[in-house]
């Protein structure tokens, strides 16, 4: 049987009448012979596969978002007296706000793989603070700004955008509190089951890789 | 011939209800899963087809008299939602995407049962929303085509649209869960051993089909929450007399409805490139070369969007790029046509309703694929822009196309799925019924197109009235195929001749194991198929019945 592969059957006299499967009336069909391993006792964990799955599909959204955006301010003229332009300090600060709390979720990440839990909830209590003092400097920037949501092009794309944002921060926020608590002592998060926080974590750097493009586009460029 | 099972522990006994209970249930099971989407399906292609033959009936005379206009507006528009985000994505993905895919790689189940659960229950909520808007007195459905342009999408009655996009956006959710767990089905979940150019070639159109999925479906969502601000919030994205862009919502839009077409009909290669090499005892020829069109037409599908938009002010390079673009994606799909035709060659062909139906997906698909390279090319498209020419080669794609294949694979898998073989003359019937009905209806559309009868209009001029009574008498030919069809399945459930476990002697692995099958998919191990297409020439060279209890799932114990 070894002899034949998909290649092989393909590369087979196609138009004749070769006989590509061979003798053997099971040309497809291999016995199990054990020597794979157990692949049925255990469902194997493919979460975090497909939560960077999802989080492909949710940076698509951004993607579009991204690029309506880029053609508006390309072919669009704003109305007289409206302009791109935004103020730095704010946003520049809750940038590095953002890349810190990556830092210091990695950070509990690895203290919960060392099985310190209380080193680790530390951490989280800190990620989730920075977080939350993103979101209220974000609030701060919408309610200083000079323009609302249906001023102009410029005006609603970036309350879109900003705010599609501001709501994925909001959900890590909520869930790296949900894991806080879940990680306590006693609590059903810890060395031998860190998923929760994983998944957490990849998505929360999800979150920051995303307002790093946006800070670029929106603000900068 | 018994089959011999090794002792093997099954998986945890599980609260999940048997018996027919279950197909009404937060089921887990992918088989279960799959059968619902199925039947879940094709009511809402009852309801689609009910409202096609709304529009023909209507059309059958040059004024609007069967139905107001507006009403036309909505039934034409509840049409095209309903047929493709109800009826066609979700029984060629989910229904033999959950029932198959498990199957193929050698799975108990999906890699994330639950949230397949999920993604169906999503669907039949979505579905009656959409449907209901066009009961809700004094609002009605959305009138604006299932493309929603703005800003015509924005100026017809707010109700109705914002429903359709709700609606939209769960059915885009569940499409997007399906397609994550299609991707982590394929790639995660086969059994040791198990190669990834060993897998039939319904795994692979699947996982094409779900990178699209997961790439494109996004962006239609993000866009459609836009346009819910433009009617709810009066923001102006994508409305010109508030300064907005109506061109980047078309943009936006056909990067995830022109991969939707791929998303429609790749599926339906993958079935059929597992139907062919069956009933003609052949392999499927081109193995290799069948998984890099797929590839190829996965990439090319995503960068030929604007080719939808050559009359929207488009600049001339834009033009250049999607025509040429658009015009190599029949290098890959010119690919699978001859490897089909070369499957055939040669084969000892069993003409059965199954065949019938593949077959016939050939012909209309070659035909539907010409027009649409002649559509590619801008000075032809611009004369037939938003005519008839593109209804009917649109219908020739899906319909003709996928359609076809669903019915093919219905006939094909209705045995395993119930143990039970559908009966072959009423198959026939229906078959002749569709292919003649079918052609008949769409047809003549390409003529009416190139004349200049332009679609989405309750009333054209008098000089189309017969072709179009000829399109409409084809659509009464197949609604009336849909009869023999309803029957066939529901009597042979359980009046049809039983089928044996694997009556076609196919090599694939769902056929090597009872039907329908147990919970756990086999008794025991999976088998291992590495040439899913082994099919020799001799007609005695596959004798599955005689060596089943031993090959298929022993241990090495017997």
């Amino acid at each position: 049987m070894t002899s034949l592969s998909p290649g092989s059957a393909t590369s087979s006299p196609p138009l004749g009448h070769g006989d590509p499967a061979g003798p053997d009336s099971l040309a497809g069909v291999h016995d199990h012979d054990g020597a794979h391993g157990g692949h049925t006792s255990g469902h194997p964990d493919h979460r975090l596969f497909g939560l960077g799955m999802f989080l492909v599909a949710d940076g698509m959204t951004f993607a579009g978002f991204f690029a309506a955006y880029l053609t508006f301010r390309a072919v669009n003229p704003l109305p007289s007296g409206s302009s791109y332009e935004l103020e730095l300090l704010l946003p520049s600060i809750n940038t590095v706000l953002l890349l810190v709390s990556s830092v210091t979720f990695h950070r509990a990440g690895s203290a919960l793989k060392a099985g310190d839990g209380a080193r680790s909830r530390r951490w989280l209590l800190i990620s989730a603070a920075l977080g939350l003092t993103f979101l209220a400097a974000q609030l701060k920037e919408y309610f200083s700004l000079p323009f609302g949501l249906t001023d102009n092009l410029f005006a609603s794309t970036f309350y879109a955008i900003t705010g599609f944002h501001g709501l994925h921060v909001s959900l890590g926020a909520l869930m790296i509190l949900i894991v806080w608590w879940q990680s306590r002592p006693g609590g059903s998060v810890n060395r031998d089951n860190p998923f929760p926080l994983e998944a957490t974590e990849l998505y929360w750097h999800f979150v920051d890789g995303i307002w790093v493009v946006l800070y670029g586009l929106l603000y900068l460029l | 011939m018994t089959l011999t099972l090794p002792p093997q522990a099954g998986p945890a006994p599980t609260l999940q209800p048997t018996g027919w209970l279950r197909y009404f249930s937060f089921s887990v099971d992918h088989k279960v899963i799959g059968l619902q989407y199925l039947v879940c399906g094709f009511l809402f292609y009852l309801v689609g087809g009910a409202l096609a033959g709304a529009i023909r009936t209507e059309l059958l005379t040059p004024i609007s008299d069967f139905l107001p206009r507006e009403t036309y507006n909505e039934v034409l528009t509840l049409h095209g939602t309903v047929m493709i985000f109800l009826w066609i994505v979700p029984v060629v993905n989910g229904a033999f995407g959950n029932y198959l895919i498990p199957f193929y790689v050698g799975a108990r189940d999906m890699a994330f049962p639950r949230l397949n659960a999920v993604a169906f229950w999503l669907i039949p909520p979505a579905g009656l929303l959409l449907i209901g808007s066009y009961f809700i007195a004094g609002a009605g459905a959305s009138q604006s085509g299932w493309t929603a342009y703005p800003p015509l999408s924005l100026t017809t009655p707010a109700t109705g649209q914002v429903i359709w996009i709700l609606s939209v956006l769960l059915l885009g959710g569940s499409s997007i869960f399906g397609g994550i767990n299609f991707i982590a089905t394929v790639l995660k979940m086969r059994r040791p051993g198990l190669g990834l150019m060993q897998l039939p070639m319904y795994c692979w159109a699947m996982l094409g089909t779900s990178i699209l999925v997961v790439l494109s479906t996004p962006v239609l969502a993000g866009t459609l929450v836009l346009l819910s601000f433009d009617i709810i919030a009066h923001t102006g994205f994508f409305n010109p007399a508030l300064g907005g862009n109506a061109v980047v919502y078309q943009h936006l839009f056909w990067f995830y409805s022109h991969p939707a077409v791929y998303i429609m009909v790749l599926p339906a290669f993958g079935l059929v490139s597992e139907i062919l090499p069956v009933h003609a005892r052949k392999p499927l020829f081109g193995y290799t070369t069948m998984v890099y069109s797929i590839l190829a037409i996965v990439f090319l599908g995503l960068i030929v969007w604007a080719h939808h938009m050559f009359t929207s002010g488009t600049p001339p390079w834009m033009r250049l790029f999607f025509t040429i673009a658009t015009s190599f994606i029949a290098v890959p799909t010119g690919i699978k046509f001859f490897n089909w035709l070369a499957t055939l060659w040669g084969g000892k062909l069993s003409l059965n309703s199954a065949m019938l139906f593949a077959c016939a997906f050939i012909v209309n698909f070659v035909f539907g694929g010409i027009t649409g390279v002649a559509l590619a090319q801008v000075p032809f498209d611009i004369h037939v822009h938003d005519t008839y020419f593109v209804v009917g080669h649109f219908h020739y794609i899906v319909y003709g196309g996928t359609v076809f294949v669903i019915f093919s694979a219905v006939y094909h898998w209705y045995p395993k799925f119930t143990g039970r073989l559908l009966n072959e003359p009423l198959g026939q019937a229906h078959f002749w019924l569709t292919f003649v009905g079918f052609n008949l209806c769409f047809a003549p559309q390409h003529w009416l197109g190139l004349n200049g009868m332009p679609r989405r209009v309750a009333e054209y001029d008098p000089q189309f009235t017969w072709m179009n009574q000829l399109s409409s008498a084809g659509a009464l030919l197949m609604a009336i195929s849909t009869l023999p069809f309803l029957v066939n399945v529901l009597v042979s459930a359980f009046r049809g001749e039983v089928a044996g476990d694997n009556p076609w002697n196919a090599l694939t692995p769902e056929w090597l194991t009872s039907s329908p099958p147990p919970v756990e998919n086999w008794k025991g191990e999976a088998p291992l198929v590495t040439h899913p297409y082994g099919y020799g020439s001799a007609p005695d060279a596959i004798d599955l019945k005689a060596t089943s209890g031993r090959d298929l799932w022993s241990s090495g114990r017997s």
